[in-house]
């Protein structure tokens, strides 16, 4: 009896250790590159030793019952008539819904800290009237600050390319270029179907909506070129519909706004 | 003979042709419709699978080489559809239950024969006229979500055609669902109580209600679609003030239940067959009935798990969060109590019980990143990439697929009266669980680290996970060879089963195989342990 659970104990502390090493060792997310990325990962992180806890403990328990239970051909009759066992049914209710219900609450607690439970207000100058209707994305940021602070963008997409609208300077560009470290706002709208605005480096996305607009705000931590994706069929190119973010010091960032910036005289 | 309750039916059942003809006829007999269901389902699934093969052919390359844009929407739209819609809810919901249900109850046919063959009557003609609609002026062409405005800008001639194919599967899968309901309550034999019945029919219970409380609202909202392409109405029409997000609910109010309208049947039939070959009785009857129940009622709440992206308000995602997730405590009893069925028993290793294991890994590691996804900010990233791709393959193939298989090697010697040759079935077993595990493990890396579904193009650095993949959609494609060589050589030439080669106790087995007409000779037996392993009533078999 010793000897049975010495060996439960050592597989289990097996397959924990194993799946905390896969856990830490094994990357499979691209660069992280926002504020956002390393709470992602984090969170990541979190699930996946849990599900390969479970999913290695499942398969085991599987492949060994069907090992050391299997009929020899000596054998005749059945196995043990144990229709159920109510204590047990019990654990393995009581176990995974705790387990769950953590994995909820932690979840929740990332999102909040990602900045997704925070109400967007409806009337900043960005955003127009106050009776337009706006679903928020991510934002990282409270009101006030997105109006004091941030780069406020506006992005149209359409069948298949994405508009960079700035409105400070006046002009549209077609890929987006953003300062290092810095709050960013976007106001997105569609002119045609759905669409998607992901970056997966900065482990956010959001659907570009016809007739309704959204808002997605993020702080790029990392400077490079990264790939802007539409991520919501959209038409025979969808797989084409793609643009570049390009994550730039403030100096280089500033150099190319004023190369860009068009004065409202010239308008 | 037995005596016939209902003297009509007789009558009706001289005028039915004899033997292979039957399956081609407006035949009443639920055992031939079951067939018929099965039959019609695979041939789709072989034209389903034809698709996806086209699919992986595109994507072993990155460029959008091997067939045109608009047909690669086409072709993605009519695999999804396809492989619903006419494969995995027909058969194992109208399949298997039309077979089964009645043996399960005690009953000689369905609670409304005639209702039946119309439910399956719906089936090929709407299967064919989707196919066809290519042929118009190109299928539809929005995926099988037809999320509009997508579907009122495509070509309209292929969007009606495929609403107007997938209402009347939704009408054949609601008649299904009320004649479900109405034999498992109304039709059971005298002295049999529900808390004796099959697990099966408990899952049939279950996923039958869903039909019938969901399948409508799909129904309505593809009506209001369809006003919206032929009509220029606005529901759903931003230009006419419509809104887009209100189309996503109404669908997903469907389709989230629709997922668990494929699995739950799956979940019954594995619980028929895992006892019967480990020789034991299924582990916790009461638990999983109600965890059976408890998948139904949080399977209704859950859809807008669908919809994290589309600008949902922060308290609605929390909610949809925190409902998903507890689908998998449910779902967690039934498989820890396959795995204690499977506990000391004397377990027969055959194809069955090998696609009823690959069934249980695959599915519990799709249900592992189904409670991921169901995570809010979890999802934010991997939405609409191909990790939801590969996710949802591992429950409907990985799971509903693998146990359409078992059940076919395991209620093969009851429908014909021969067994299937075992050494076939295995190296089908080891081909489909390698292959479908090394088309779609792959498929999960490519959705965290960038490449959107529905795309027939994507970044060159894709390539190589992407050639793994497709290389594992062959080996399921090579999969079929030797188990339909195995059906046709066994239908042939196979070893006489005998009336109960497995040695089960349920009511199906207790019969000749193939069974009669009237299902028994003389009265339907009482079982009222159909799962006594180990006791006496089985050791006297």
């Amino acid at each position: 009896m010793l000897n049975k659970n010495f060996y439960l104990i050592l597989i289990i502390s097996l397959v924990f250790a194993i799946s905390f090493w896969i856990g830490f060792n094994v990357n499979l997310l691209p660069a992280e590159a926002s504020i956002n990325a390393p709470i992602y990962d984090e969170l990541f992180k979190i699930l996946f030793i849990i599900g390969l806890i479970i999913f290695i403990g499942m398969t085991i328990a599987v492949i060994y019952s069907l090992f050391k239970f299997r009929k020899r051909n000596d054998q005749i009759g059945d196995g043990i008539a144990l229709e159920g066992n109510l204590s047990l049914e019990i654990v393995w209710t009581i176990i995974p819904s705790i387990i769950v219900l953590l994995i909820g609450l932690y979840s929740y607690n990332i999102y909040d800290r990602m900045g997704g439970m925070k109400e967007l207000n409806h009337n900043h100058e960005m955003m127009g009237s106050n009776t337009e209707k706006i679903w928020a994305g991510i934002s990282q940021t409270s009101d006030n600050e997105i109006a004091i602070n941030n780069l406020s963008i506006e992005v149209s997409a359409m069948q298949f390319a994405f508009l960079f609208n700035y409105p400070k300077g006046n002009f549209i560009s077609g890929e987006l270029h953003v300062p290092v470290d810095q709050k960013v706002s976007m106001k997105m709208e569609s002119k045609d179907v759905i669409h998607a605005f992901w970056v997966p480096e900065f482990r956010i996305k959001q659907d570009i909506i016809p007739g309704q607009p959204t808002i997605l705000n993020f702080t790029p931590t990392k400077v490079g070129k990264y790939p802007i994706i539409c991520a919501e069929l959209c038409g025979p190119y969808h797989g084409g519909m793609r643009a570049s973010i390009i994550v730039e010091e403030e100096s280089d960032y500033n150099e190319w706004f004023n190369k860009n910036k068009k004065t409202e005289v010239n308008l | 003979m037995t005596i016939s309750i209902d003297p009509q039916k007789t009558n009706n059942e001289g005028l039915q042709p004899k033997g292979w003809l039957r399956y081609f006829s407006f035949s009443l007999d639920h055992k031939v419709i079951g067939i018929q269901y099965l039959v019609c389902g695979f041939l789709f699934y072989l034209i389903g699978g034809t698709l996806a093969s086209a699919i992986r052919i595109e994507l072993a390359s990155p460029m959008s080489d091997f067939m045109p844009r608009d047909v690669y929407n086409q072709v993605l739209t009519l695999h999804g559809t396809i492989m619903i819609f006419l494969w995995i809810v027909p058969v194992v919901n109208g399949a298997f239950g039309n077979y089964l249900i009645p043996f399960y109850v005690g009953a000689r046919d369905m609670a409304f024969p005639r209702l039946n063959a119309v439910a399956f009557w719906l089936i090929p003609p709407s299967g064919l006229m989707l196919v066809a609609s290519y042929f118009v002026e190109g299928a539809a062409q929005a995926g099988w979500t037809a999320y509009p405005p997508l579907s009122i800008t495509t070509p309209q001639s292929g969007q009606i055609i495929w609403i107007l194919s997938v209402l009347l599967l939704g009408g054949s899968s609601i008649f299904g669902g009320i004649n479900f309901i109405a034999t498992i309550i109304k039709l059971r034999r005298p002295g049999l109580k529900l808390m004796q019945l099959p697990m099966y029919c408990w899952a049939m219970l279950g996923t039958s209600l869903l039909v019938v409380l969901s399948t409508p609202v799909l129904a309505g909202t593809l009506i209001l679609l369809s006003f919206d392409i032929i009509a220029n109405t606005g529901f759903f029409n931003p230009v006419l003030g419509g809104n887009v997000v209100v189309y996503q609910h109404l669908f997903w109010f469907y389709s989230h239940p629709a997922v668990y309208i494929m699995v739950l049947p799956a979940f019954g039939l594995v619980s028929e067959i895992l006892p019967v070959h480990a020789r034991k009785p299924l582990f916790g009857y009461t638990t999983m009935v109600f965890s059976i129940m408890g998948i139904v009622v949080l399977g209704l709440v859950v859809w807008a798990h669908h919809m994290f992206t589309s600008g949902t308000p922060p308290w609605m995602r929390l909610f949809f969060t925190i409902a998903t997730a507890f689908i998998a405590v449910p779902t967690g009893i039934k498989f820890f109590n396959w795995v204690a069925t499977l506990w000391g028993g004397k377990i027969s290793i055959n194809s069955a019980m090998l696609f009823s294991c690959g069934f249980i890994i695959n599915f519990v590691f799709g249900g592992i990143t189904g409670v991921a996804l169901a995570q809010v900010p979890f999802d934010i990233h991997v939405h609409d990439t191909y990790f939801v791709v590969a996710h949802f393959h591992y429950i409907v193939y990985g799971g509903t697929v693998f146990i359409i298989f078992s059940s076919i090697y395991h209620w093969f010697p009851k429908v014909t009266g021969k067994m299937l040759n075992e050494k076939l079935g295995i190296l089908h077993f080891i081909i489909t669980f390698i292959g479908f595990n090394l088309c779609f493990a792959p498929q999960h890396w490519l959705g965290l680290n960038g490449m959107p579904r529905r795309v027939a193009e994507y970044d060159p650095q894709f390539q190589f996970v992407n050639q793994i993949s497709s290389l594992g959609a062959l080996l399921m494609a090579i999969s079929t060879i030797p188990f339909l060589i195995n059906v046709f050589l066994s239908v042939r030439k196979g070893k006489d089963a005998g009336d109960n080669p497995w040695n089960a106790l349920t009511p199906e087995w207790l019969t000749s195989s193939p069974p009669p007409v009237e299902n028994w000779e003389g009265e339907a037996p009482l079982v009222e342990e159909p799962y006594g392993y180990g006791k006496e009533i089985s050791e006297l078999k």
